[in-house]
């Protein structure tokens, strides 16, 4: 008994715990294989990204600015899908966010930063929050599936972006490259010490626990994992189905926006077409392969910044495209869903 | 006489097909207990019962669809070995299902070519229009084979289903209820067809619940009773009464009202020409009026599939009526939503807890907490002792064991599920409760346990609306009984007047009562 209690209670965790090292495991090796089939010498690439990721202190931080996202657009994916939506519009939110934060940026620059931030974290959250809240709209009235609607506003969003970095707000400095005109003092995000971690990771980590708590110990969360585990059951004992799908879906993009937000302000310090390198879909593959639980996306969310640190630092160190760490991302999900799948048959 | 004259005509006396002992089990549920069941070529066999009377099972276990836990199945007089559909088709027997299993995008001929084992690898679409043609006249199918299946009547589709299954070399077929879905012309014109058929040398299966189909189309009748066959009469000359008698039952009813009648006191609930509109198949309420007092006990019957859903979500605030008025203690309450509905203490007993009124990932404890996180809200979470004490007295009142809190719902068995929706049900004295088949699932002695909960409420002064199939427990239990049909009120009984040949005969349309 004691020991099933145990289980009951640390069961997720340890599976959590399982899933990572088996992800790690299995993705290290395929890796190896598609390195020396590149003719790279995969022990000389691994001592590379170990000297280079975790024995130094720049590129030790860089994980940190890499996961500040990453656990946004995860939260953004976790938490529809606890009412059974499938929220895979990380990415669009994310942009939108990023461009209503720069409208706070520089319509308002001559603010001081303990006002700006406040209204562009506000700004940010709502331009992923309304992006969110269309999908939300048509699906409460069983209009469209949110998995297409969230998809195809993906790619809306950064052409929007595109078409204001190249016409209304194209920066008058640089005319070969389409960027925004750099961001006030005021309206960066304070970053830590010299590194370029900065606040976003505590919003991050903020978000990640009220997700937590929510969740588990909220009636709202009760509520939602009802929905999620049975609508028709849930609508019959008069829970409002509707407004938690459109209220789920808004607030989820708006936690997506707070890493666009963050992203221009604090990393880029302006708002540039490319503003993130696909951390809305990361966060997907990192809520889905966390199951949902908040302890396995922070856990996920560090694993998948590494993998992306070790990108990056293969293509500077071997000449290998980053490209190939979406066929490693790609890799993983492949083997946790066979994983999971043999653990469902067992 | 030579031997093959003497086969041929042991085959003609024996049975196209045979059920001999069948017995099928779903858990404790016995839904087959068949000695025997036969039918002829160039006979039309209604299987006549009530919703849940085995009728639908017997078909899928000669069908293939299920395999019976016991008995043995013959065709022309030979032990036939069946575990599938596929195999039943090879023994010559074919189903035409209630839902058709075309593809409306493909044409007729297409949709056939698609069903038939013989179909070759290169199709001439030519040939296979030959081949259906005198068939399709037969069955008076004037549609172009051609036309995508989608685009014709719902007969001629059904047509189509007969078609496919003449065509794959079916000697008996059987029906599921194949009016259900058909206008009355179109009736008329399939009683047609199945008397060709029958004359043709086919056996047919029928199932039904309508007497009247059983007079108009059928040589011989076969009653269903709880899985047992409990009668069989020629068509022709069994009389309605006798029919009826067979379907409910004739043991005695229950002395009605068991608990010393209550004085009904303030309305609790009234409708007033209420109409809803229908989903997608759904049946829709059509100008319905009634009226519940408290402590009165009114009984809903009617062959389901006749609106008793509809009607429940309706007083639940789970559908809204397009017209009239629904009032609930005096006030309008048509647009009132489910949550105002259950907070002004109105409570839902539905048939199918763990799809309609549990979520089985959740815990017990979690469950029991759902439908009321109003009312224990303390802080942002709810208060889960104060919810505990509340439901174990609950299920304390109502005699149930002990609630395991922890464990998740989809661990519980059935029974434990229904028990557990109860106790969150009945845990603040309900004023209005609405069940829907309650006893459905339950063994004797727990719908004893429930039953005398009902009149315990009703004595509290609680209204009930208690939907049911089983005419016995509506009588036994009812202040008054009313019997839907297609959406509208088609009789009301007071207890003067309970009687189950009346009220069956007003189930199935035979008889109007006003």
């Amino acid at each position: 008994m004691p020991r099933e209690a145990a289980l009951a209670r640390f069961g997720p965790a340890a599976s959590a715990a399982r899933r990572a090292l088996i992800v790690a495991v299995a993705a290290s090796a395929i890796f190896a294989l598609l390195l020396l089939i590149d003719g790279k010498d995969p022990v000389r690439a691994y001592r590379d990204t170990i000297v280079y990721v975790f024995a130094n202190a720049y590129g030790f931080s860089e994980l940190f600015v890499r996961m500040s996202p990453l656990l946004l657009t995860s939260v953004a994916v976790a938490l529809p899908s606890r009412l059974g939506l499938i929220n895979v519009g990380g990415e669009g939110q994310l942009y939108m966010g990023g461009l209503f934060a720069t409208a706070g940026a520089l319509g308002f620059a001559h603010w001081p930063a303990l006002a700006l931030i406040p209204l562009m974290t506000a700004l940010g959250f709502l331009g992923g929050a309304l992006w969110a809240l269309l999908p939300g709209l048509l699906r409460a009235a069983k209009l469209v599936n949110e998995t297409i609607s969230t998809l195809l506003l993906n790619y809306i969003a950064p052409l929007i972006v595109s078409y204001v970095i190249f016409g209304p707000w194209r920066s008058s400095e640089s005319a070969s490259y389409p960027e925004s005109p750099a961001f006030a003092a005021g309206a960066r995000l304070p970053t830590l010490g010299s590194t370029r971690v900065h606040l976003g990771l505590v919003y991050g980590l903020v978000c990640l626990c009220i997700y937590g708590f929510a969740i588990g110990r909220t009636r709202w969360g009760l509520e939602m994992r009802a929905i999620g585990g049975n609508a028709e059951a849930s609508l019959r004992l008069g829970v409002p189905v509707s407004a938690y799908i459109i209220g789920s879906m808004a607030v989820a993009g708006g936690v997506a926006g707070l890493a666009g937000m963050a992203e221009a302000s604090a990393i880029q310090g302006r708002l540039v077409a490319q503003l993130s390198p696909g951390y809305g879909f990361m966060g997907f593959l990192v809520a889905w392969l966390a199951g949902g639980s908040a302890v396995g996306i922070l856990t996920m969310a560090a694993l998948f910044a590494v993998l992306s640190s070790v990108g990056d630092v293969l293509q500077i160190t071997q000449g290998v495209p980053f490209s190939v760490i979406n066929l490693l991302m790609a890799a993983i999900l492949f083997i946790v869903l066979g994983e999971r799948g043999a653990g469902g048959r067992r | 006489m030579t031997v093959q004259h003497v086969c041929h005509l042991m085959a003609e006396a024996a049975p196209i097909l045979e059920a001999r002992g069948v017995v099928k089990r779903f858990g404790p549920l016995l839904a087959n207990d068949v000695d025997h069941f036969a039918v002829h070529a160039g006979e039309v066999v209604a299987l006549l019962g009530e919703n849940g009377a085995g009728k639908s099972t017997l078909c899928k276990i000669l069908y293939g669809y299920y395999r019976p836990d016991a008995g043995e199945i013959r065709v022309s007089g030979r032990p036939a070995s069946i575990s599938s559909p596929h195999d039943a088709r090879r023994y010559g027997i074919g189903m035409v299902f209630q839902n058709f299993s075309l593809i409306p995008a493909l044409s007729v001929w297409e949709n056939v070519a698609l069903f038939l084992d013989d179909t070759p690898w290169a199709i001439s679409p030519a040939s296979m229009r030959r081949r259906m043609r005198p068939l399709a006249d037969r069955l008076r199918l004037e549609a172009d084979l051609n036309l995508p299946v989608g685009r014709l009547a719902v007969g001629d589709q059904q047509k189509v289903e007969i078609l496919k299954q003449l065509l794959a070399g079916a000697r008996v077929l059987i029906f599921d209820e194949p009016t259900k879905v058909l206008a009355p012309q179109e009736a008329e014109g399939l009683f047609l067809s199945l008397a060709d058929l029958s004359d043709e040398g086919y056996g047919l299966v029928y199932i039904t619940h309508k007497l009247r189909e059983v007079a108009a189309c059928a040589d011989r009748v076969v009653v269903m009773r709880q899985g047992r066959i409990v009668g069989s009469a020629s068509a022709r000359e069994a009389s309605e009464a006798e029919l009826l008698g067979m379907m409910f039952g004739e043991q005695p009813a229950r002395e009605p009202a068991a608990a010393p009648a209550v004085t009904p006191g303030q309305t609790i609930l009234a409708l007033e020409g209420v109409a809803t509109s229908s989903g997608n198949g759904a049946v829709s309420l059509r100008d319905l009026t009634l009226g519940l007092r408290s402590g009165e006990i009114l009984g809903v019957a009617g062959v389901s599939g006749n609106g008793q859903r509809e009607l429940a979500d309706l007083v639940l605030g789970l559908a809204r009526p397009t017209r009239g008025v629904k009032t609930l203690w005096g006030e309008d309450a048509s647009r009132w939503t489910a949550a105002r509905v259950r907070a002004r203490g109105v409570a839902s007993i539905p048939d199918d807890p763990s799809a309609l009124a549990l979520v089985p990932s959740l815990t017990a404890r979690e469950n029991l907490g759902l439908g009321d996180a109003r009312r224990y809200r303390k802080g942002l979470s709810l208060d889960w002792p104060r919810l505990t004490a509340d439901m174990a007295k609950s299920a304390e009142r109502l005699r149930l064991p002990p609630i395991r809190y922890e464990t998740r719902v989809f661990a519980l068995s059935g029974g434990n599920q229904q028990r557990l929706a109860l106790t969150r049900e009945l845990a603040h004295d309900p004023k209005l409760i609405v069940a829907l088949y309650p006893s459905r699932g339950l063994d004797a002695r727990s719908t004893d346990a429930l039953r005398a909960l009902f009149l315990a409420a009703r004595a509290a002064g609680a209204g009930l609306m208690l939907f049911s199939e089983e005419l016995d427990e509506l009588i036994s239990l009812s202040d008054r009984i009313i019997v839907l049909r297609e959406g509208r009120v088609a009789g009301e009984f007071s207890p003067a007047s309970f009687a189950l040949d009346t009220i069956g005969a007003c189930m199935v349309g035979t008889a109007d009562a006003a």
